[in-house]
């Protein structure tokens, strides 16, 4: 017995083969997506390079992707820092992207804008459980007035939503009412959100996106984050440590991490809106080709030249993003590029960690100093895991996720000394795919793929 | 604008005084408020977000490290910017530094748009009380 599983990328088409019973890693391969051509083309491309022989047994097939876009997701809430926040964890968690998220009611440019940016998806919430009724209201007349063709999942205040659902209904394509993103202040409450994206998801976004040939054809079941989560999800329960995720990809870094994230040190108070146990971010500006040059608009190649043994002038680092950047499946050639490439993966791991996890401050009361922590403590994490190209394929692995890893701002609460792991076969996604249906199998294949690097010091 | 019977409470600036803000919540519920509690170090934006997120019916502040005067003030007319300027304020605590009579104090905070006042010592009921009165539940 064999599972075949596809993961469909924004460059990359990359096709594992496992075997199910007994459990392992067979093989992969990879081709060029195609997405003019329904991503079909690209598919048989990946697949020739497995004999008729290796794919002889195969019973279960299944797809994730990232190509055209992705889930792409506009968010709609009340308060930035409640439910509008509430609702992007809920839209991350589900794998997608947040092309904009909008607080308190939507004017008609922002109507306009959301028109413009054609979402696959929107999240309307807004109101506590029987708090604020008003906003949501108003925005689902506006979005209902506006005719906006757009599925609609509404999460917000339970007693308004089958208000919401009369306003809405017949006005958009799809309309799934599910519990509210977050029912009382400071609580979230994302996974019934995230379960009514993804029914969404295969039933009608898909669909729309013209990618039902292919979801007949291998059963294209979650966006790709939402594979890499699984996978995560399966090390982070079955190890009873918490986990540290970061996939460097071409376009995004997205870091994911899994633990409560509370104080690791005493004389804190936690501020700030809270955090879920299984948070994903996106870095859409630090990614290793697409996204090279935004990438060095935040780490300045000044900056980068500090972290290499010899010595560069920013001139040559920015030319070398741009030629990374124009082709499609570059690599870097020779020991000065590659030490680029090393350079600038360390320093888009550090940045995305520090972005997604929680942050002290200093403050003085009459009490004396306290610290206040905002965000995840993830400076516990016990097991740091690494996937992408750049690192599957580096010649040092090791060295640029240690290098990523060093702390320049103690008052980051990034992760500290963790065992350090790469995911060298590139497979965490597609061991994702089979977390739900066969747990034991996936776990078996993702310790196979995970290569140990050692601690934070070898 | 509809409001009901939630209730946003916490102690406000860089106070971490948390046993009074307990007793308050504990209290509240018993009288069958629903409870919004922030807890200590609870900035006026966190108070004004979670009434407006909830629809609440009143914001109660406590402050009792003396700094109340500086850290209440404003709160009424961010309130009004943020669309809850008729929501009900309460404050209560050691309000202020110095010696001030209490009618003073009261004076203080109700120009500064609080529309209860409370010295330290008073009952956890007396306070409910009023709210019930005020919000004609």
């Amino acid at each position: 017995m064999k599972a075949l599983l596809i993961d469909f990328g924004s460059t990359y088409t990359k096709v594992s083969l496992f075997s199910l019973d007994p459990p392992g890693f067979i093989g992969a391969s990879r081709a060029p997506t195609t997405v003019e051509s329904g991503l079909e083309e690209g598919l048989e491309a990946a697949l020739d390079s497995f004999s008729a022989e290796q794919l002889k047994g195969v019973v279960f097939k299944r797809a994730c992707s990232s190509a055209a876009g992705g889930l792409r997701i506009v968010a709609v809430g009340l308060v930035p820092e409640l439910t509008v926040k509430a609702a992007r964890e809920a839209a991350l968690g589900a794998g997608a992207r947040i092309l904009a998220a909008y607080a308190y009611t939507l004017n008609r440019d922002e109507i306009a804008e959301i028109e413009a940016l054609q979402p696959d998806l929107l999240l309307l919430a807004g109101g506590t459980d029987g708090g604020d009724r008003k906003v949501i209201l108003e925005n689902a007349a506006r979005i209902s007035e506006a005719g906006l063709p757009v599925p609609v999942v509404v999460a917000g205040n339970k007693s308004a939503s089958d208000d919401a659902v009369s306003i809405l209904k017949g006005k958009v394509p799809r309309l799934v009412v599910t519990a509210n993103v977050m029912p009382e202040v400071n609580r979230l409450q994302v996974e019934p959100c995230r379960e009514a994206i993804r029914e969404l998801y295969l039933s009608e976004i898909t669909r729309a996106k013209g990618l039902d040939k292919v979801q007949q054809r291998v059963g294209l079941v979650m966006p790709t984050p939402l594979a890499v989560m699984k996978a995560g999800e399966l090390c982070w329960k079955s190890l009873a440590e918490d986990v540290v995720i970061v996939d460097l990809g071409g376009a995004t870094t997205d870091v994911h991490s899994y633990g409560d994230g509370s104080p690791r040190g005493g004389g804190r108070v936690v501020k700030g809106p809270p955090e879920p146990l299984i948070k994903r971010s996106v870095e859409g500006d630090l990614g290793m080709r697409v996204s090279l040059q935004s990438l060095l608009e935040v780490i300045s190649p000044v900056e980068l030249s500090k972290s290499l043994s010899f010595a560069v002038e920013p001139g040559e680092l920015i030319a070398y993003a741009q030629k990374a950047a124009a082709c499609r499946g570059f690599l870097p050639r020779g020991e000065r590029e590659r030490a680029f490439d090393g350079a600038i993966a360390a320093a888009a791991i550090r940045e995305a960690l520090r972005r997604h996890a929680g942050s002290l401050t200093e403050t003085y009361t009459p009490e004396g100093r306290l610290w206040v922590q905002r965000g995840k403590d993830l400076t516990g994490t016990a097991v740091f895991i690494a996937t992408g190209g750049a690192l599957a394929y580096s010649e040092e692995p090791g060295s640029v996720i240690r290098a990523g890893l060093l702390v320049n701002d103690p008052l980051a609460l990034t992760p500290r000394s963790p065992r350090l792991f790469l995911d060298r076969f590139y497979i965490l996604a597609a061991s994702g795919l089979i977390a739900e249906s066969r747990p034991e199998a996936a776990l078996v294949i993702l310790k196979q793929s995970l290569l140990p690097l050692g601690g934070i010091t070898d | 604008m509809l409001r009901n019977n939630k209730v946003v409470l916490g102690v406000i600036g860089a106070d971490v005084h948390a046993v009074g803000n307990k007793i308050l919540e504990m209290s509240l519920c018993e009288a069958g408020f629903e409870v919004i509690n922030l807890g200590v170090m609870v900035s006026q934006e966190e108070f004004i977000n979670a009434a407006v997120e909830s629809a609440a019916g009143a914001i109660w502040v406590s402050s009792l490290y003396g700094h109340g005067e500086i850290d209440c003030r404003g709160l009424r007319e961010k309130c009004r910017e943020a669309g809850i300027g008729d929501i009900l304020l309460y404050a209560g605590g050691n309000l202020v530094v110095g010696k001030r009579t209490f009618a003073e104090v009261e004076n203080l905070y109700k120009e500064m748009g609080y529309d209860r006042v409370y010295p330290p010592g008073t009952l956890p009921e007396e306070a409910i009380a009023h709210l019930k009165e005020d919000l004609a539940i």
